[in-house]
Order: C-alpha cells, then sequence, then structure tokens
C-alpha cells in the first residue's frame, strides 16, 4: 500500500478528528506521518491468515454490575468545570447548531 | 515500611511538602501541589484513634492524569488547564483508606503520549541525576519526585512503559501490573486495551505494598479483574531457587547502548549465583512490537480523545461561529503537537479503506505477539530485558523525531500489547553516572514472582540503595 501521506490525505483526517491546523501543521504532518507510516506497515507483511485479532489482552470475563440507580453528580458540580454553561436552567451552552 | 504507628504525620507532611517546594525550580517533578488538602488530611490522620493502615501518614504523588476532588488535573495538556475533578480516582480512595496522604500530581508528557515529560504543555520534568536530562515518560515526574526523595511512593500509569522506562532512568523500581489488576476509575484514558496504573518506589518491597493497596476489582472499571489480590510483600522471601529466568537475546541487538547490555549480562549473573535458572527464549513476532503499539494505541487515543470538545470542561477557543468551528478551534488550540500527531494517525489507520490493512491487522498481530509470550511461559518463570536500550538523553536531543522516540520503546511495549505485567529494577550506572534498568516480565496474575525475583536481586546487589546526592531519606 503507498503510504505517502500528501496534504490533502492530512485534510480529510483532520476533518475526520475535528481538528483545525495551520499550514505549517499540515506540511509538517504530511511528513512526519508519512514517516511513521512508512515503519508501522510493516506488518502488513505478517502472515496473519487465520489470526484472530486482539482488542483486549486477558479478557475473560465481563464485569457486569447490577442495573441499579446510584447517587449522581449534583447538576451544579457537573456543570462546575463547562466553559459556557446556564447554572439556572442545568445546561451547556453551545455556538449555535445550525446556521 | 515500618513507619512507627503513632508518629504524628503533620510533620512528615509538611517536610515533604517543603522538599517540593524547595525542588520545583530545578527539577519540576510536580504540576500540581495539593497543601491544603495535603495538611488537613495529616490532622485528619492525626486525630484518628488508631493507624489508618499499612500506608498510615506517608506522603504520596500522583501521576497529572489521575483526578482527586480539590486537585487540578490536567493531563499535562492546555486543553484541561484548571480542570478540577468532581470525584476522586479509584486508587486515590484506596490509597487515602490505606493512610496515605496525597500531596500532588506530577510532570508528565501530554495525556501520557511521550517519552521523556518534554510533551508536556507546561515544561518538562528534570531527572535528579543530571538536571539536564530527561527523567523519562511519560510518568517522568513520579519517577524523579520518588528518585529525588520528594516522596516515597508515586503512581504512574504504563501504556507502552511510562511506568518502567522512567523508573529505569530515574534509578527507581517501577511497577506495570497485569492487566485489569488496578481500576482505572479516574485515570484519563489514552489507549484503554493497554493502560494500567502502577507504583513507583524505591524498593521492591515498598512498591509491593502499594501494589497491595490499589488492587482489585472495583464497580467502576468494567476492565477491572475479579481476581484475588495475594499479600505480594509476604512473597518476598529471597528465595528464587527455582525460578526459570527466560532471555530473549535475539531481541538485544546492537541497537542496545554497550553500557544497558553490559549491566544487563552483569545482572544475569547475579540472578544465576543467587540459584536461579537462566534459559534462551524466543519471542520471534516482539520485533513487530513498536509498529503494533503505534497502530493500536494511536487509533484508541484518536476515540478516547474525541471527549475533548470544549463542551463539558476543558479549553474553548472563543470566536467560533459554529458548533463545528468551536470543536476544530478548540482542539487546534488546546493539544499540542505529539497528540495531534497521534489523534491524526489513530484517525487514518480507522479511517475507510484503511481499517483493515492497519488497525485489524496491527490487531491479528497483537495475536501473535501475545502468544509469543504464552509460550515462553511454558519453559520460564520470569522474561528479562533491559527496560530501556539507552540511559538518560538530554532533554531537547530527540525532540524533533517521533519515530526516533518511538522505537526506544521496543523493550517495554510487549508487556502491555499482552497485557502482562512487568518491574522495572536499578541494575547499575552508566560511566557518566546515569542509572541503568533491568526489566522481569511475569505471567498474567503472577506479579508475585516477578516481585521475589527482583527483591532478591536488588538485596544482592548495591544499586537501589545508591541515592542521587543531595537528596533525604524521604522515610526518616
Amino acid at each position: 500500500m503507498a503510504s505517502r501521506l500528501e496534504q490533502d490525505d492530512v485534510d480529510r483526517v483532520a476533518t475526520l478528528a475535528r481538528l483545525a491546523l495551520t499550514p505549517a501543521e499540515r506540511e509538517q504532518f504530511a511528513r512526519q506521518l508519512t514517516d511513521v507510516l512508512g515503519y508501522v506497515e510493516q506488518v502488513q507483511q505478517v502472515d496473519t491468515t487465520g489470526i484472530p485479532a486482539t482488542s483486549h489482552p486477558l479478557w475473560t470475563d465481563s464485569a457486569w454490575r447490577g442495573d441499579v440507580p446510584q447517587a449522581s453528580l449534583p447538576t451544579s458540580e457537573a456543570l462546575a468545570n463547562a466553559p459556557d454553561a446556564n447554572t439556572d436552567a442545568g445546561l451547556f451552552r453551545v455556538p449555535k447548531v445550525i446556521g | 515500611m515500618n513507619q512507627p504507628s503513632r508518629t504524628a504525620v503533620r510533620p512528615v507532611v509538611e517536610a515533604a511538602l517543603a522538599r517540593v517546594n524547595a525542588s520545583q525550580p530545578t527539577l519540576q517533578a510536580f504540576q500540581h501541589i495539593a497543601t491544603q488538602r495535603a495538611l488537613a488530611h495529616a490532622d485528619a490522620l492525626d486525630r484518628a484513634d488508631a493507624p489508618t493502615g499499612p500506608l498510615h501518614g506517608l506522603p504520596v504523588a500522583l501521576k497529572d492524569n489521575m483526578v482527586a476532588r480539590g486537585i487540578i488535573t490536567t493531563a499535562g495538556s492546555k486543553i484541561l488547564e484548571g480542570y478540577q475533578s468532581p470525584y476522586d480516582a479509584t486508587v486515590v480512595t484506596r490509597l487515602e483508606a490505606a493512610g496515605a496522604v496525597i500531596i500532588g500530581t506530577t510532570r508528565c508528557d501530554e495525556f501520557a503520549m511521550g517519552s521523556s515529560t518534554e510533551n508536556c504543555a507546561y515544561g518538562p520534568a528534570h531527572n535528579p541525576w543530571d538536571l539536564t536530562r530527561t527523567p523519562g515518560g511519560s510518568s517522568g515526574g513520579s519517577a524523579a519526585a520518588v528518585a529525588a526523595g520528594l516522596v516515597p511512593l508515586a503512581l504512574g500509569s504504563d501504556t507502552g512503559g511510562s511506568i518502567r522506562q522512567p523508573a529505569a532512568l530515574c534509578g527507581v523500581v517501577g511497577v506495570k501490573p497485569t492487566y485489569g489488576r488496578v481500576s482505572r476509575y479516574g485515570l484519563i484514558a489514552f489507549a484503554s486495551s493497554l493502560d494500567q496504573i502502577g507504583p513507583f518506589a524505591r524498593s521492591t518491597r515498598e512498591a509491593a505494598q502499594m501494589l497491595e493497596v490499589i488492587s482489585g476489582h472495583d464497580a467502576h472499571d468494567s476492565t477491572s479483574a475479579r481476581q484475588p489480590v495475594p499479600a505480594f510483600t509476604q512473597s518476598l522471601n529471597g528465595d528464587v531457587t527455582h525460578i526459570k529466568i527466560g532471555v530473549p537475546r535475539h531481541l538485544i541487538t546492537t541497537d542496545v547502548d554497550d553500557e544497558v547490555r553490559g549491566a544487563f549480562e552483569a545482572s544475569l549473573d547475579v540472578a544465576r549465583s543467587l540459584g536461579a535458572e537462566i534459559h534462551e527464549v524466543e519471542l520471534p513476532y516482539t520485533p513487530q512490537g513498536i509498529a503494533v503499539y503505534y497502530l493500536v494505541a494511536t487509533a484508541e487515543a484518536s476515540a478516547n480523545l474525541a471527549r475533548f470538545d470544549g463542551v463539558r470542561y476543558g479549553l474553548r477557543a472563543t470566536g467560533a461561529r459554529t458548533l463545528g468551528e468551536m470543536y476544530e478551534q478548540s482542539r487546534h488550540d488546546g493539544f499540542g503537537a505529539e497528540v495531534k500527531r497521534r489523534i491524526m494517525l489513530g484517525t487514518y489507520v480507522l479511517s475507510a479503506g484503511y481499517y483493515d490493512a492497519y488497525y485489524l491487522k496491527a490487531q491479528q498481530v497483537r495475536t501473535l505477539i501475545a502468544r509469543d509470550y504464552t509460550r515462553a511461559f511454558e519453559t520460564v518463570d520470569v522474561i528479562a530485558l533491559p527496560t530501556s536500550p539507552c540511559a538518560a538523553f538530554r532533554l531537547g536531543e530527540r525532540a524533533d523525531n517521533p519515530l526516533q522516540m518511538y522505537l526506544a520503546d521496543v523493550f517495554t511495549v510487549g508487556a502491555n500489547l499482552a497485557g502482562l505485567p512487568g518491574i522495572s529494577v536499578p541494575c547499575g550506572f552508566t560511566a557518566a553516572g546515569l542509572p541503568i534498568g533491568l526489566q522481569f516480565i511475569s505471567r498474567p496474575w503472577e506479579e508475585a514472582t516477578m516481585l521475589r525475583m527482583a527483591d532478591a536481586y536488588e538485596a544482592a546487589t548495591p544499586f537501589s540503595a545508591r541515592v542521587y546526592a543531595g537528596s533525604e531519606d524521604p522515610a526518616s
């Protein structure tokens, strides 16, 4: 697989990652990510026919807990770190969603 | 840790705070010093009728990616500047229940992404053995704090070596427990299939004591295992005559510094003289470890860090006209370069058209790496490796080359990928006087074996007792 990242690829990924980039960052990331991809592509040489994927090591049991209502944070504490909150209404405030 | 049970705690905590404050201008090991919280807790312990637990009155530090009420946690990031958690991490609850006094948080690479603390948005911590050098990372501040005698115990988190590598570079003991041994409730997530919290101490015995306190199932973390917690300190009986040590010599290539290799070989001689058996083992897929690690860890990080969006907590960029613009600009302003790089790489390898070739493939090779260890542990009890291929490097020396920095994780990522416990113990010094670390890796849930091996090794060698010039004994 060709792994050279062009600035268009960087833009596409940045959009997916919800990350604004400066022109200097676009250029730098295109170069550095090409280097890193060039290295990590070695995994593609390994024969993995019939090998299952590991998503969690040592996944022996799911530690379920009872579906029992418990006390939760008061709204004021949950909002306390918000950059913009309406504490009276108990809401996070954000810029408008639909233009 | 034979703290006389009724020594007043307040003076002990005041002395620790004084050491921390005095060290800050040069060492920069701490990010947030929780003076009021620590003193209030010390007074409460002094008012209690009886000692609270095995860590009664001991000052401890948290890595700056673990939350506690009344403490600012930033994960080394501008995006969390000033963040105050409304709840305590489970490790905090357990440490306090054992009588430990949290005195603050230590510097780390941003979101634990790095091997030097240079990715901390607030500046790096320094190595007490040579202030021009890195303490390692990402839990470098915790390692430096223990090495400098500021606190006897500290916590770190280890995703690809972030406890063991700084322990090695600072000449202290660092333990990465089995995946699932310690609850991660209240740990700011980096890569959820790899992250694990563990202790730093000046000796294996103290680390084992701290591990005992923080281990065990927690209903708040569905990945914490329902495994019995052994009394780790009781396994430290000095008897290693039946322990078979596996050495994967094929991994110890010319990329490893000569002095590190020399110290490693000498440590095997010591183990042999203690009655342990040395066997050669093969870990054929382990050379793929770095590639697999940087695919899996960045993919998971790109998902975990999606929560930092300027809505519920943290930095919000001003002037954005729409919600989307606010997300993108806040994340641009709040994240540092390494975090952006890893989010970009992780997003790329998960994106349509690349998922199978990178992410899925990496997960399959991860299975092969885990099987390497399973096979090796059929014939040996622990695996020995250097912790880091080199001693502490100079701050700034590698900052421009991310790939070179990644390659230095070669000996540590395997334990994370396979979920295994590992420990780093001091095993020598370079000619320049910098500490070198030796790593033992055990089977899952068998921390006791590697702890026993490390403790016996430590007792037979002078390296853990050597303290950097100018430090005080934190237990005194």
